[in-house]
């Protein structure tokens, strides 16, 4: 059953964001105990199922009063609570090792949400934290523990593919911890229903070797790009124009608006609007132009009035900053 | 048969004719429902209860509408059929119209129609109290569903998590949610308070507790339970909607608060409610199996000890909902191993029914169909069930569509399929026709197929990454196909719903009446004629068997001769009989209330401070507030506690009941322990607030305590235990008929429960306590606030006793209504004593 259950597994449960086609320790041994499960109660609803058909089916009388008790003691009571002593013995046995926090030095992410879009903060090896957001990148083999809080509502971390999901909560600190196993491009989600656009606040995870981790990492630690071709630096000068610094920062400009995203790097970006639009050419200046079709509820007011050469130039302004 | 030493028999002769005639005819007169207009004054069980199903059928089919939206809207990735405003309107209001106008009120209505039949009653105690719960249902209900039509609609889930809720939805959809709901709530409290003391006092005589049919065991413990599970969140909707008008910060980080206090209240109301959902439901089973099984049910004892058992578990697992707030491993693995524990008394309970049919002979049918694929379909949820309670797991089902999947096979199969095994096995009793046997086996294939087809997928769909409450979803994640299976099930679903609908509303006049008793029943619900007499039981039967139609020889000819109990009306009045709880002695033939629009009224002028105050018009619904208290005034007044012309009833059989009881012996009492312990689980749900926050706190209440001090709440508190002592005393004063004392003693004890309120105030007010700053001040606040108007209702009530006395209306021997009112104050005293520990004493010791 369990090998047939695999092969379909193959088929049907791939996916960038599936729980039953792990990438993480956390997820592998929670996919083992689901289909340990799911395994168990096919067959006790066969043999409920057959039980009962066997009741009304049967060509004999009557089943005495003595059976009918030893029948449902047996059946409704001892069978159960010995079927859950031991799942309950192999299931909660897995949860030191899910809610351990990670080792001293492991790799630490703080992320908080907001209506609906996630603030990513790295903690640099030399010391100092990185803002970034939307998009999440962790070295492979290695632990990494988020640090999780919201100021507004509560909403919920998942990375299916990862591992299970933990609340953020306005007023409390939660934390999760993740183990990647392989590498690849994954998507979380917002699990809490949050509001108006909860349906489209996701990220994108990117699980990386440790080298190429480590230079991403340094890469976006750094200051914004200096962009000499013409038409990004008219965008810049749109970019500050139109007051789009008020809300977002850009580090090694003056932009310093802490209301939006982070956008020092944006066009390095998989995707634009908390995982709503690919990061393709032209999506910027469809995100721009229509944020509130986009992404209803959305905070960001859109810019459908900005002349075309003005949004191009935007667009490559903000493509430039890789 | 077992029949104890000396339960009378039957008369050993018939009645003449004539004498059979005009006890009828009287009978007929008392139990007529009004003409007219005035049909919609009526109380009688029979009709509130069926207004009440259809009423909640009729939410339940607009609740399957909105269902019909999401699925439409979820059917392709990306679709644009609904906004996402609009679609979070409507999976909210789909939900708590579900949960709330058609889940809770469908296991009231049934037991509403059927208990007193079931027991063989005329009626259940307080039918006035039904027709109130049913007006309540019916407005509080219509508003909640017309508000989607204005966009204004509540559309923060149905477990409407704060600070979403309390902060982040400025328009009225939230308070719309708190207010109406907690208004049905209260409503469906009042239910369940008749269903208790029906069950505890209405059966008929020899009907022992070891004899109760299945179903009313369930409704006692499913009633019990909503009796301790509405509170939490009453209590929880009120911080709410007070943080919303008045920004007491119960709910906000920034002002001390947890919005996690809501989700534990939430949920110890949510968890329970799954439960008082599911067993009134099962019940039904245990009535039809052993019905087509052709015996008694196997292992009777064993079902009621797995229903009360459930009941008591249901409490302590509703942390199995928060898995994922980031509790402690302790935590999460103690209430994992508490939510496993709750499959064992759910399996004792299906394989008796398993065992039942074994040791019996099947016969075919439409309600035994619905009852299997129930049992299936159940099954199934209950096996995801023990899935998602293992914490690991639910750490990624939670919040997917796994759990849409899991729940909707838990509610639709342990809840609607039963229902409709119900529907077709009960009809006869309602209109004296069957339904169809052909369109109801096409109905339960066409629903069986469309409910798997549709909730099946969505277990794998969710394990794919699908979280719930999304208006839409990317292309390309691997759950575009499910989803589209699952909205084509969903329009099979509702083609099914639609044959039962036709079966039920087709026009059947020219069928024939259903032959009496027509699948061969052995309870006593069966003894009804085709079609029914509004009467309810020709005569209440004497009770030795679990099925007596089955075992107590010539039943039916004795009930409807009038061989049995109270055959007639000697007043021409309503008129049911009273029994001891356990034992069912017959103790009292209780005078029932007739048809009234007084329910109408209360109902509307208690709807009226609900609906004003969502508007926050706080001046009409303090004003309607007002109005409610002089219509139930008028209610209590005229209504109840009625001294009879005579003192006692022969009710045949050499019997004779007195007319009048008081004490604990009378049902207004059972009444109002039963409500009071109600308001006191909503009370203790506050100090668990308290307490809370002292929990998640270092300094609560902060140092240095900045109030309400010592000596205000201390003095609040000898003042209203000085009032407390003088009712009790005045209660033995009026029964010794010394009436000076009585009237002094009532007074001055309004007088100091007036001055314990104004006290109690004191305290917060002088020490300048201000609740919009901080959770401690709101909560000393809230804790006094209730703790005055209890005061202030139990001086209201102390009046009533004296206006009573003045008006002749009671005297020494006929004291029920002071004996009520004292044991309200013994309620309040304990409410007083705890709160001023809680909100003086406490800061000391701390």
């Amino acid at each position: 059953m369990l090998v047939g259950a695999s092969a379909l597994c193959l088929v049907g449960c791939a996916g960038q964001q599936s729980a039953l086609d792990p990438a993480g320790r956390d997820a592998e041994r929670i996919a083992h105990l689901f289909w340990w499960m799911a395994s168990g109660a096919a067959i006790i609803w066969i043999a409920v199922a057959c039980l009962t058909f066997y009741s009304i089916r049967r060509p004999t009388a009557a089943m005495s009063a003595r059976q009918a008790r030893l029948f449902i003691i047996g059946g409704g009571a001892l069978m159960p609570t010995l079927v859950l002593a031991g799942l309950l013995i192999y299931g909660l046995a897995l949860l030191p090792e899910l809610l351990a926090p990670a080792p001293e030095g492991s790799l630490r992410i703080k992320v908080a949400a907001e209506q609906w879009w996630w603030r990513v903060r790295y903690r640099l090896p030399e010391g100092g934290e990185t803002e970034l957001a939307n998009e999440i990148r962790i070295p492979v083999g290695e632990p990494v523990e988020f640090e999780l809080e919201s100021h507004d509502v509560i909403h919920s971390f998942w990375i299916p593919a990862l591992g299970g999901k933990m609340d953020m909560i306005p007023g409390r600190k939660t934390r999760l911890v993740l183990h990647p196993t392989r590498t690849g491009v994954f998507r979380g989600v917002c699990a809490e229903y949050c509001g108006v656009a909860h349906a489209l606040m996701a990220f994108d995870v990117v699980v990386m070797e440790t080298e190429e981790f480590t230079s991403w990492l340094n890469q976006q630690s750094q200051p914004a790009a200096e962009t000499t071709e013409p038409s990004a630096l008219h965008g810049r000068e749109f970019f500050f124009a139109n007051g789009c610094s008020a809300c977002h920062a850009i580090r090694g400009t003056t932009a310093d608006g802490i209301v939006g995203p982070d956008l020092t790097h944006v066009g390095s970006r998989m995707s634009l609007g908390a995982g709503t639009v690919p990061n393709e050419p032209g999506a910027f200046i469809r995100w721009i132009q229509q944020t509130d079709k986009i992404k209803p509820g959305v905070h960001m007011p859109h810019f459908r009035m900005l002349p075309p050469e003005e949004l191009h130039a935007l667009e490559a302004y903000l493509e430039s900053l890789k | 048969m077992k029949t104890s030493p000396g339960d009378p028999n039957p008369l050993d002769h018939e009645p003449p004719a004539e004498l059979q005639r005009l006890q009828e005819e009287r009978l007929l007169k008392a139990w007529a429902a009004p003409k007219g207009w005035r049909y919609w004054s009526e109380v009688n069980n029979t009709q509130v209860g069926l207004w009440y199903t259809a009423t909640a059928f009729l939410f339940f089919l607009f609740g399957g509408v909105l269902a019909l939206f999401i699925r439409i809207q979820l059917a392709q990735p990306g679709n644009d059929f609904l906004s996402a405003e609009t679609y979070n309107q409507v999976f909210t209001v789909h939900g708590s119209v579900m949960m709330f106008l058609f889940a809770i009120p469908i296991f009231e209505s049934i037991a509403v129609i059927f208990l007193p039949q079931m027991l063989g009653a005329r009626d259940l105690p307080f039918p006035r109290l039904s027709a109130f719960g049913y007006w309540c249902f019916l407005i509080g209900g219509v508003f909640l569903c017309g508000s989607i039509f204005f966009d204004a609609a509540p559309r923060g889930g149905w477990f409407m998590y704060p600070p979403l809720t309390s902060q982040y939805q400025p328009g009225i959809g939230a308070d719309i949610w708190l207010l109406g709901f907690s208004f049905i709530e209260i409503a469906a409290i009042a239910a369940a308070v008749e269903l208790i003391v029906g069950t505890l006092k209405c059966r008929p005589p020899g009907m022992r507790i070891n004899l109760i049919p299945l179903y009313c065991w369930y409704v006692l413990v499913a009633a019990a339970m909503v009796l301790f599970a509405f509170p939490p969140l009453i209590a929880g909707s009120m911080l709410m909607e007070i943080e919303r008008a008045f920004h007491w910060p119960f709910f906000d980080p920034a002002g001390g608060g947890d919005p996690l206090l809501w989700q534990h209240l939430f949920w110890l109301f949510g968890h329970p409610e799954v439960y008082i959902i599911f067993l009134p439901s099962v019940a039904l089973i245990a009535m039809i199996v052993p019905t087509f099984a052709r015996r008694p049910i196997v292992g009777y004892g064993w079902i009621v000890l797995a229903a009360v058992g459930t009941g008591f578990l249901s409490f302590g697992l509703w942390v199995h909902h928060m898995f994922t707030t980031g509790l402690p491993g302790i935590s999460i693995g103690l209430f994992s191993a508490a939510s496993e524990a709750v499959a064992i008394p759910t399996g004792v309970q299906i394989f008796c029914f398993i065992a039942t049919l074994a040791a019996g002979r099947l016969v075919k049918s439409t309600p035994m169909l619905f009852t299997f694929g129930g049992l299936a379909t159940f099954v199934v949820g209950g096996l995801t069930g023990v899935m998602v309670a293992l914490a690991p797991f639910d750490f990624q089902a939670h919040d997917s569509y796994f759990i849409v999947g899991h729940l909707h096979y838990v509610l639709i199969g342990g809840t609607i399929f039963p229902i409709l095994a119900g529907l077709y096995y009960f009809f006869p009793l309602i209109n004296g026709k069957k339904l169809s046997d052909k369109l109801g086996k096409a109905a339960f294939w066409i629903t069986f197929t469309g409910f798997n087809v549709t909730f099946l997928p969505m277990h794998l769909t969710g394990l794919l990454g699908m979280p719930r409450r999304v208006f839409t979803y990317p292309a390309g994640l691997g759950f575009d196909t499910l989803n589209l299976v699952s909205s084509i099930g969903a329009f099979v679903l509702a083609i099914g719903f639609a044959v039962i609908l036709w079966d039920v509303v087709r026009p059947k006049r020219k069928e024939p009446l259903s032959e009496r008793n027509p699948w061969g029943a052995g309870t006593l619900e069966w003894l009804q004629q085709m079609p029914a007499k509004p009467w309810g039981v020709r005569s209440i039967p004497e009770i030795d068997s679990r099925y007596p139609l089955w075992d107590q020889p010539n039943f039916l000819r004795d009930v409807d001769q009038g061989r049995f109990y109270l055959p007639d009306a000697e007043e021409q009045g309503r008129e049911t009989i009273v029994t001891t709880a356990i034992d069912a002695q017959p103790v009292q033939v209780l005078q029932l209330p007739g048809p009234s629009f007084v329910t109408l009224w209360a109902a509307l002028t208690i709807g009226g401070f609900f609906i004003f105050g969502t508007y926050h018009q706080w001046g009409f619904a303090l004003l309607s507030a007002m109005a409610a208290v002089g219509v139930i005034f008028y209610w209590m007044w005229t209504g109840t506690a009625i001294i009879p012309k005579k003192s006692e009833r022969d009710v045949g059989l050499g019997l004779k009941l007195p007319l009048y009881a008081s004490g604990s012996a009378s049902v207004g009492w059972w009444a109002m322990f039963i409500t009071m312990l109600a308001d006191f689980t909503a009370f203790v749900s506050l100090v668990f607030g308290y307490f809370f926050y002292w929990t998640i706190h270092h300094d609560f209440p902060p140092d240095p305590t900045p109030g309400p001090g010592v000596f205000w709440p201390c003095l609040g508190a000898a003042l209203a235990l000085g009032s407390w002592a003088l009712t009790a005393l005045a209660q033995r004063w009026n029964r010794q008929g010394r009436a000076a004392p009585f009237y002094a003693g009532v007074l001055v004890a309004a007088s100091l429960a007036t001055a314990a309120a104004a006290a109690l105030l004191a305290g917060p007010w002088l020490t300048g306590l201000d609740p919009k700053t901080h959770v401690y001040p709101a909560m000393v606040w809230l804790l006094t606030i209730w703790a005055a108007l209890h005061l202030l209702i139990g001086v209201l009530m102390q009046f009533y006793t004296l206006a009573r006395r003045l008006a002749g209306k009671m005297t020494a021997a006929h004291d029920t209504d002071i004996s009520t009112v004292t044991l309200y104050w013994h309620f309040v005293a304990i409410t007083i004593v705890i709160t001023v520990a809680v909100i003086a004493g406490f800061p000391l010791v701390n």
